[in-house]
């Protein structure tokens, strides 16, 4: 089992998602973030002062999935989320040690999807 | 103001209706307009203590204008036009008949309470300037004693009868000196004095929420036209071109504005425009009743520019903390407004005002411009004073940790905002 994190531009949060689906992946936890990359911010003017954001606004994506369906995942999720420009995000990688389904208190595999 | 002096006393509905709904209008500027205009330009940890300080103003000196503020300042004069007696002291006297010095054809109790709504918001546009940083408990007390010691003698000065500056001519329709040049000045004292915010030029201080902003611009806007054509204290031709010459100075400044930006920076943003129409609303309101409509133009197109190097040039040059630009505001605007009243006036608009620069009448200028010097070294000698007072006393500003937590969990003990429900 695998866990993936991914960082991606809020504006491609529906291509992720619809290609995400076409592979099979539905579970999926969403949270906006802030974060900071090579991007830098945009510039915002407050009365003539003008403000150059250090955080920008970013999604965050999580997937609890079994092996077979990692790489998928991951393909999937390059795909709706890449636009070749900085700023389009990470995505990581690490082992599941446990997942628990809280209804049934089901474990490991079967728990997860 | 109109002080015209009629023959016929006779109340009049119509004038009284007016006032009486002009009176509800300028309340509404106070609470929610600017409340709200201010509460979006701060950081979410401070938006209740904006808020909280507009609303506890009203509660304050509405009680204070009635026990005795009106008194100071309408009521019979002691002397040489300096202050008023305590003849009018909890409104003695001031009740259904019509007082013709001020409004023959309405209740003086109606031209009183209009009164108190103008006594109420002067000390409250001042809180801008010290948002973010100020003890609650200093805060009261300074206020109370600015609206004894500063806007209640220059409203007797410039508005009440006898006072020595309106007896040399001084004009101010509906309150650039009173109200924005006197708390424009006094802001500026109060920023420099205080100090600057933690972190402020070092960390992003972005409005938390301007849709709060861009809807207490608005409803000043709309509160406006009381504070304007409602100083006509009838429903009459001169309300009508004060209303009139509001609007127009308004939507020129605020276009004025957006257009600087757009010419500075590449993109017109909401928050200039709506600064731009408040610094309209503030240069029209010496003017309104005493100019025409097509002058009302150039007025609001000259004080977006005049407030836009105050505030993005010369703020910046000078690296003082007016939290959010009351003397960018309403101290360059009043200034502007109650000059350019000196150039624009026509006695066509207003018989009993006066002629300006442009139409022939240099005194009316200089008057003006002495009437700006005389209300701004005043407001300015007097809040420092009340400023050391207080501070002596209380102590003006909030330990560096409450700074930091905001005022609302410290000041006022409450959160405007969940984080989870």
């Amino acid at each position: 089992m695998k866990y993936i994190v991914a960082i991606i531009q809020p504006h491609k949060l529906d291509e992720v998602m619809k290609s995400l689906e076409d592979v099979e992946v539905n579970l999926v936890t969403v949270s906006n973030v802030l974060g900071r990359g090579r991007q830098k911010g945009l510039t915002e003017i407050y009365r003539g002062a003008k403000e150059v954001g250090s955080l920008l606004k970013k999604i965050k994506l999580e997937i609890a999935c079994n092996e077979d369906f990692v790489e998928p995942a991951i393909q999937a999720i390059i795909k709706g989320a890449r636009t070749g420009e900085i700023g389009d995000g990470k995505i990581f990688v690490s082992d599941l040690y446990e997942v628990v389904r809280i209804r049934t208190g089901e474990r490991g595999g079967k728990a997860i999807g | 103001m109109d002080f015209k002096n009629q023959e016929v006393r006779i109340m009049n509905s119509g004038d009284t209706a007016w006032v009486l709904a002009s009176s509800a209008l300028v309340l509404l500027m106070t609470v929610p307009a600017l409340a709200f205009f201010y509460g979006g330009l701060v950081r979410r940890k401070n938006v209740l203590s904006l808020l909280m300080q507009c609303f506890i103003i009203l509660c304050v000196i509405s009680l204070q204008w009635i026990l005795y503020g009106y008194s100071l300042t309408f009521g019979p004069d002691t002397g040489i036009g300096i202050i008023g007696g305590f003849d009018w002291v909890g409104l003695r006297g001031v009740g259904g008949q019509p007082n013709p010095d001020y409004a023959a054809t309405i209740p003086h109790s109606v031209f009183m309470i209009f009164q108190c709504m103008f006594a109420v918001i002067t000390p409250a546009l001042i809180v801008g300037a010290f948002a973010e940083r100020i003890k609650f408990s200093a805060f009261l007390l300074f206020t109370i004693l600015w609206a004894t010691f500063v806007y209640d003698p220059l409203g007797h000065w410039v508005w009440g009868m006898g006072g020595w500056l309106k007896n040399l001519g001084a004009l101010d329709f509906a309150g650039g000196i009173v109200v924005h040049t006197s708390s424009g000045v006094s802001a500026l004292v109060m920023a420099i004095l205080i100090g600057k915010r933690i972190g402020y030029q070092e960390r992003s201080f972005r409005p938390h929420n301007l849709p709060f902003t861009v809807m207490g611009a608005a409803l000043l806007w709309f509160g406006w036209f009381g504070f304007n054509a409602g100083s006509a204290l009838a429903a009459n031709e001169l309300a009508a071109n004060a209303f009139v010459t509001t609007n127009t100075a308004t939507a020129a400044a605020g276009l004025t504005w957006a257009l600087i930006e757009w010419q500075q920076h590449g993109a017109p943003t909401i928050l200039g425009a709506a600064t731009g129409a408040v610094a309209g609303l503030v240069a029209i309101t010496p003017a309104c009743g005493f100019v025409n409509p097509m002058n009302a133009i150039f007025i609001g197109i000259l004080v977006s520019v005049f407030c836009y190097i105050a505030i993005a040039k010369v703020k910046a040059a000078f690296k003082y903390d007016d939290a959010l630009d009351v003397f960018g505001i309403h101290g360059v605007g009043g200034i502007w407004g109650t000059i350019a009243t000196g150039l624009f006036a026509e006695k066509a608009v207003n018989e009993a005002g006066a002629n300006g620069l442009f139409f022939g009448n240099v005194h009316q200028f200089l008057v003006q411009i002495m009437l700006v010097i005389v209300a701004a070294v005043f407001a300015a000698v007097m809040t420092w004073i009340l400023f050391k007072f207080v501070d002596a006393l209380v102590g003006m500003r909030v330990e560096k940790k409450d700074e930091i937590i905001g005022l609302d969990l410290t000041q006022q003990s409450e959160a405007a905002y969940t984080v989870i429900e």
